[in-house]
């Protein structure tokens, strides 16, 4: 294990090489990683919610918000990045292009089954209430449905922050995966190094998501929530 | 073949002269006669060995989640652990499991596999569990009822009635894994990351990024659409429900 403490002090002297003063700090990548990953997140969010929202709300293209999913697991990030690379060239724009084209599939289709989903006997007491559509979905719908839109962020940023390392090795430079592509400059411990530093920040990302869609479910989805999601995305799955 | 075998005994640098057209040398975008003659050399051995080192991940992880699965039917207990365990491999980000596991296994095929087969479970143990618990109770007391034993429930009834939640979940961990594949390469000479890789050293000439790319992709959707086409088969009555 002699790699790992090697790695760990990399790490602990935030990735500096004795000879190579002009590298880029570990805080300074992995803030990198998260500012490309969040404009790619954030882009897709304003695709995706709308378009998987209003087609549940109206119940309609199941068939292609769901597998829309599946094809969008099928893109290999590297080739998706490669591709880029060969029509436009590499840069922050294909990267993020690429982030986008891998992150709204999930986002549409949990945020369509989200809304789908929502109980019609609630849609149907809130309409003999008298709310209107657009107060139908505002007011019952949405709330009912974050958990599971936020299912498919949390999917969709964990997909982002893998996409954004692997862009490294397609020549883009700008995230951690820089130094796991450059091990003739960090050596294996660096490269070790670093991919422990990727591992931590996809789970910090996914467990800070986490605690924000517990933050945002209604009160009272809490207690029933893990069971319910659970059967209904397989269900989903099925489909 | 002469062609390969004058360039396992020729120079170490290839002679690009021998197979060269007009479009290769002049880097046009997509050029059809670089893939005829490099179709044998570079492209089908990456292909098959893609198609490998995900037929093994595949396969192991779906041994691996039934197992996991049926446990965890028997006894809920088992549910939490497994689901906390599964979700935290498939949250490490692919570049970086690859090399944690090269550290204490190795840069060779294991790493490999192990690191793919752990991207399976989740989306295996999830998909087969859910399956196994929505069967209807009024069925699974008709079978009691038939005097089956727990073991002939499981195999008989249980299994069989949760294939599509089962090939759902097949449809996605083997997607996933021929997308995860490309990186292999990383740590391992094999997939069709290889080709990528190079190709992206070549500089201007872009036909094998786009060949070995599309391949990957094609190879995704060709296996997405033999799952179906098997699940259509394996479980006609819910397409008798349908109708």
């Amino acid at each position: 294990m002699h790699e790992f403490l090697e790695a760990f002090r990399f790490i602990a002297h935030n990735g500096a090489i004795a000879g190579q003063p002009a590298l880029p700090t570990l805080t300074h990548l992995a803030l990198e990683t998260l500012k490309v990953g969040a404009i790619g997140v954030a882009i897709s969010l304003v695709i995706a919610v709308p378009v998987g929202v209003w087609l549940g709300h109206v119940h309609r293209g199941s068939f292609v918000a769901i597998n829309l999913g599946n094809i969008g697991r099928a893109l290999p990030s590297l080739a998706v990045l490669a591709i880029g690379d060969a029509f436009l060239g590499l840069g922050l724009t294909v990267v993020e292009l690429a982030l986008v084209i891998l992150a709204v599939p999930p986002i549409v289709t949990n945020a369509y089954l989200a809304v789908d989903g929502v109980d019609r006997d609630l849609v149907d007491a809130a309409k003999g209430m008298g709310m209107s559509s657009a107060e139908i979905l505002r007011r019952v719908e949405l709330p009912l449905a974050v958990p599971l839109v936020f299912a498919g962020i949390r999917t969709a940023a964990v997909f982002v922050i893998s996409t954004t390392t692997i862009a490294s090795l397609a020549g883009f430079s700008g995230s951690l995966g820089d130094v796991i592509a450059n091990e003739t400059s960090y050596h294996f411990s660096g490269v070790l190094g670093a991919a422990i530093c990727v591992a931590a920040l996809a789970l910090a990302v996914e467990g800070v998501l986490a605690l924000v869609q517990r933050a945002l479910t209604p009160r009272g989805l809490l207690i029933s929530q893990p069971e319910r999601a659970r059967g209904r995305v397989a269900d989903a799955v099925t489909a | 073949m002469t062609g390969v075998a004058l360039a396992a005994s020729g120079p170490v640098i290839p002679d690009y002269g021998s197979q060269s057209s007009s479009c290769v040398v002049h880097n046009h975008f997509f050029c059809t006669d670089w893939i005829a003659n490099n179709w044998s050399s570079v492209l089908w051995p990456a292909l098959r060995g893609h198609m490998l080192l995900c037929l093994a991940a595949v396969t192991i992880g779906f041994a691996i989640s039934l197992t996991l699965a049926i446990a965890a039917h028997r006894y809920r207990r088992l549910e939490r652990p497994t689901l906390l365990v599964t979700t935290f491999l498939y949250t490490i980000p692919s570049l970086a499991l690859f090399e944690l596991l090269v550290a204490p296994v190795g840069p060779n095929v294991f790493s490999a596999e192990i690191a793919l087969v752990s991207y399976t479970l989740l989306i295996l143990f999830r998909n087969i569990l859910t399956g196994l618990r929505e069967v209807p109770d009024e069925i699974l007391d008709a079978a009691e009822g038939m005097g089956m034993s727990r073991r002939q429930t499981l195999w008989r009834v249980e299994l069989p009635l949760a294939l599509p939640a089962i090939v759902a979940g097949l449809r996605i961990a083997v997607v996933t894994i021929i997308a995860l594949a490309t990186i292999v390469y990383t740590i391992y000479d094999a997939g069709l990351g290889v080709p990528i890789h190079n190709a992206l050293g070549e500089g201007p000439f872009k036909t094998e990024l786009i060949a070995a790319g599309g391949l990957a992709i094609v190879l995704a959707l060709l296996a997405d659409a033999l799952l179906v086409a098997a699940q259509r088969v394996l479980t006609p009555w819910t397409r008798a429900r349908a109708g």
